[in-house]
């Protein structure tokens, strides 16, 4: 292959008429992203300001220098595959060691705030309030006392204003509006004439509110309540009594490797995973020779010579691949459906069965296969009749001379010819059911349920879909555990990515050697 | 079946189209039954198959319209199908422009550029692209919800944090359009560089015309493979006004709130044009789905 030479220096770059308008363009594109980083660093998101800043950084020496007039071509792709794809990638993997989940939720710092602001309201100065408008700001009104505070802005920020004995203001907002301005209210404190400070106590009220943590150390808070000193546990993070009580909530720490002990080594875990991993293998295995067969099996048929309104045949045929697939699968959904749906009415009917699609595991499992081999057969009749044409028709008419019959024709000489090229792609379509999330998102959610396990995993769960319940579905967000599921799910699809490398590879040698 | 007697023929023609008959009423048996219940009454199986008081119920909810029953009731749309349906259309082509745009020049460059350790980007984007962004949801979760911190805009629940997501499609596409520019003749870009075109140039007025058509297939895919996704946009999407087509239609078929029939209609409406898109396009994308995408 003859390339442009782009790489190698000042001589071969083409004279581009404006280089100033390029590198005044690079300059400002620059330093936009160059403050970018900078902000997200302030707001304390360092991962992300040092991932702008790479690219930045990328961007100023490909773009502005000469020597790297060929890099220009390549970074932006690069660029959004090592964003978009290779960071989420590691991002997951790195979950994989801490305890990320509802109960280590946030960051340390916003830990401590959540925990400082928490109150203990004292209901003897609880009392409603109204909000009315005063040129720019607002006053706050409390009725049963009958103060008046001075203006406010309610702004975000924290303010502290004076109340003070009043007439009831003309202006009331309505209890909406005044909820409307409930950021600017919860940073508000109102100290009455007896030196007591009123804090915002839910939507309708003011009241003197201790809060029931302050903070009394670099790693300590101390509660109001019993003087306890609580002290921050930076390996499993929680703010600990000094007995061990953790107090919730705790923020993110590593934990090694915990998360996959938990996967090997806990009996709850480990069963349901094994079983999960065995169907996983199954469900990807079963569905690929499933839309094999019964794809090249209709090629085979539309290919026949002799058969009349191929055309129409093959439109027809095609039509569940043409259906968006999401559409499709949840139509399965409803006509599957035990009690409502249209198949076991017509099953009922015909046979007086109405089997339990849903609550059964081995039928579950039978309806999953039936409508991933309805979605997906199509495709592989497909690129089947491209595959089939390019066999040399006189291989097959010597063979028939010879006296084979058709079936052995197809199986001696058609199949083995086709099975080389048709390899990587079945090899791709492994892996895509391997992580088909939609089909089972859609159709069974993972249900039905395998009874007796510590955490929720259902019988047509594959690996994928059991990760995806874990982290976002009823069961307290455990995305530490999920990104270590992940990280096996990763390697098995390296195999099976690798295993197709080397399948393409083959063919295209077999291609070019010919 | 080379030479055959025609009273054999005969009869494995009326095996054949026996077959392809069995088969398709089998494989086609969902869609009469969507349509049959798009015009039934009410929301659960009757126990006929066929209509019996064909009704425009489902029809009207699905467009968004209010419906007035015999006895006077009024019912209104359940859901914002056509929302959903205008959310996805806006983020599938959004995103499908960005991945068009992203993967035409990367394989360009894969193709024609000589750039050091070239080899080895390609040989790490195969490995790559074999990898489903889904798998990464715990990550992408996580990213959006701090950068929602940052603001809104690009966090949890914005249209923007779906098409940055999407954009991941790119290494596939990479390599379909980069096989395409492979079997373009050297010889173009030779004359090219002769009469004096920097790369660019040779880009912009040879390479981006001739690739017209695969750039068409790969719009077409990246588009339905927008429209498709579910699982992303299930995590990252909260409210209803949001959602994207795939995400609100689940909401039809909720235990506690069956609404079978409204389903019907609606899926079909926004199934449709999906459909015909593809029908047209299908000759075409096929040559580019046997390059390495794989839908079903």
């Amino acid at each position: 292959m003859t390339t442009v030479d782009a790489g190698l220096g000042p001589t071969d770059t083409p004279t581009e008429p404006r280089p100033w308008l390029r590198l005044g363009l690079v300059a400002v594109i620059g330093m936009a992203m160059l403050y970018g980083a900078f902000f997200l660093y302030q707001i304390a998101q360092p991962l992300f300001g040092a991932i702008l800043l790479a690219v930045a950084t990328g961007f100023v020496v490909i773009f502005g220098a000469n020597r790297f007039y060929g890099a220009r071509f390549i970074f932006p792709g690069v660029a959004a595959v090592l964003v978009f794809i290779a960071f989420p990638v590691a991002y997951t993997i790195w979950l994989g060691f801490t305890n990320y989940s509802s109960f280590n939720l946030l960051s340390y710092e916003r830990t401590i705030e959540v925990l400082t602001s928490r109150g203990t309201v004292d209901p003897d100065t609880e009392q409603p309030f109204a909000v009315a408008r005063d040129g720019d700001g607002y006053r706050i009104w409390l009725p049963e006392s009958e103060l008046l505070s001075e203006p406010v802005l309610l702004t975000a920020e924290e303010e502290t204003v004076t109340l003070a004995p009043g007439a009831v203001p003309l202006e009331l907002l309505s209890p909406r509006d005044a909820i409307a301005l409930r950021s600017g209210l919860q940073s508000l404190t109102l100290t009455t004439p007896d030196e007591i400070d009123l804090r915002n106590a839910g939507l309708r009220s003011f009241a003197s509110v201790t809060p029931d943590f302050v903070r009394s150390g670099e790693n300590e808070l101390t509660r109001s309540s019993d003087g306890l000193k609580l002290i921050a546990n930076h390996e499993t993070g929680f703010f600990e009594t000094p007995d061990g009580e953790a107090v919730p909530p705790g923020w993110r720490v590593g934990v090694g490797f915990d998360n996959f002990e938990r996967i090997f080594e806990s009996k709850g875990v480990r069963g349901p995973m094994l079983s999960i991993f065995l169907w996983t293998f199954a469900f990807a295995g079963l569905s690929v020779l499933g839309v094999f067969t019964v794809g090249l099996t209709l090629a085979v048929i539309l290919q026949w010579e002799h058969l009349r309104f191929k055309t129409l045949y093959r439109i027809l045929l095609i039509l569940p691949y043409a259906v968006p697939g999401f559409i499709s699968i949840l139509v399965f959904r409803g006509l599957f459906n035990q009690n409502f749906g249209e198949i076991n009415l017509i099953l009922d009917a015909l046979f007086g069965l109405r089997p339990s699609w849903f609550t059964d595991g081995n039928l579950a499992r039978t309806m999953i296969l039936f409508v991933n081999i309805w979605l997906g057969y199509p495709y592989m009749m497909l690129l089947a009749m491209g595959f089939l044409q390019a066999v040399p028709q006189d291989h097959k008419k010597a063979a028939a001379l010879e006296g084979a019959s058709s079936l052995r024709v197809f199986f001696t000489i058609t199949l083995p010819q086709i099975i080389p090229p048709f390899l990587p792609l079945l090899i791709a379509a492994f892996a895509f059911n391997f992580n088909n999330l939609v089909l089972i998102l859609l159709l069974t959610r993972g249900g039905p349920d395998i009874p007796g396990t510590v955490i929720p995993a259902g019988e047509t769960d594959i690996l994928a879909s059991f990760t995806y319940r874990l982290a976002f579905q009823d069961s307290g967000q455990q995305f530490g555990l999920a990104g270590a599921i992940t990280l096996l799910i990763f390697l098995v699809v390296a195999a099976i990515s690798y295993a197709n490398f080397v399948a393409m590879r083959r063919a295209a040698a077999k291609r070019s050697g010919r | 079946m080379i030479v055959e007697r025609p009273r054999d023929l005969r009869l494995k023609k009326i095996a054949a189209h026996g077959f392809m008959i069995a088969f398709l009423a089998l494989i086609l048996f969902p869609f009469f039954m969507i349509v049959s219940i798009s015009f039934r009454e009410g929301n659960f199986a009757t126990g006929s198959l066929w209509p019996e008081n064909p009704t425009l119920e489902h029809w009207y909810l699905a467009f968004g319209l209010d419906y007035t029953r015999a006895d006077g009731t009024v019912v209104s749309p359940p859901y914002p199908v056509l929302l959903w349906m205008w959310n996805s259309i806006k983020i599938g082509l959004i995103a499908s422009v960005g991945v068009l745009a992203l993967s035409t020049i990367s394989a360009y460059a894969f193709s024609r550029i000589r750039i050091r350790g070239k080899q080895g980007m390609l040989d790490g984007l195969f490995l790559i692209q074999m990898f489903p962004t889904t798998l990464a949801l715990v990550a992408i979760f996580a990213i959006f919800d701090a950068l929602g911190e940052v603001s809104p805009a690009l966090g949890i629940n914005s249209h923007a944090a779906l098409i940055l997501v999407y954009l991941s499609q790119i290494t596939l596409h990479i390599w379909t359009i980069k096989g395409y520019f492979d079997s373009v003749d050297t010889a173009l870009d030779k004359a090219a560089e002769i009469d004096g075109a920097s790369p660019w140039q040779t880009f912009r007025y040879i390479f981006l015309p001739l690739a017209v058509p695969i750039m068409a297939v790969v719009f077409v895919l990246t588009f339905i493979g927008v429209i498709n996704d579910y699982p992303i946009a299930s995590v990252l999407i909260r409210s209803e006004d949001q959602m994207t087509l795939a995400v609100g239609s689940r909401l039809y078929l909720n235990e506690f709130k069956y609404l079978w029939g409204d389903f019907a209609a609606a899926a079909i409406l926004s199934g449709l044009p999906i459909t015909v898109v593809f029908l047209i396009a299908q000759r075409y994308l096929v040559s580019g789905l046997s390059e390495g995408a794989v839908k079903g």
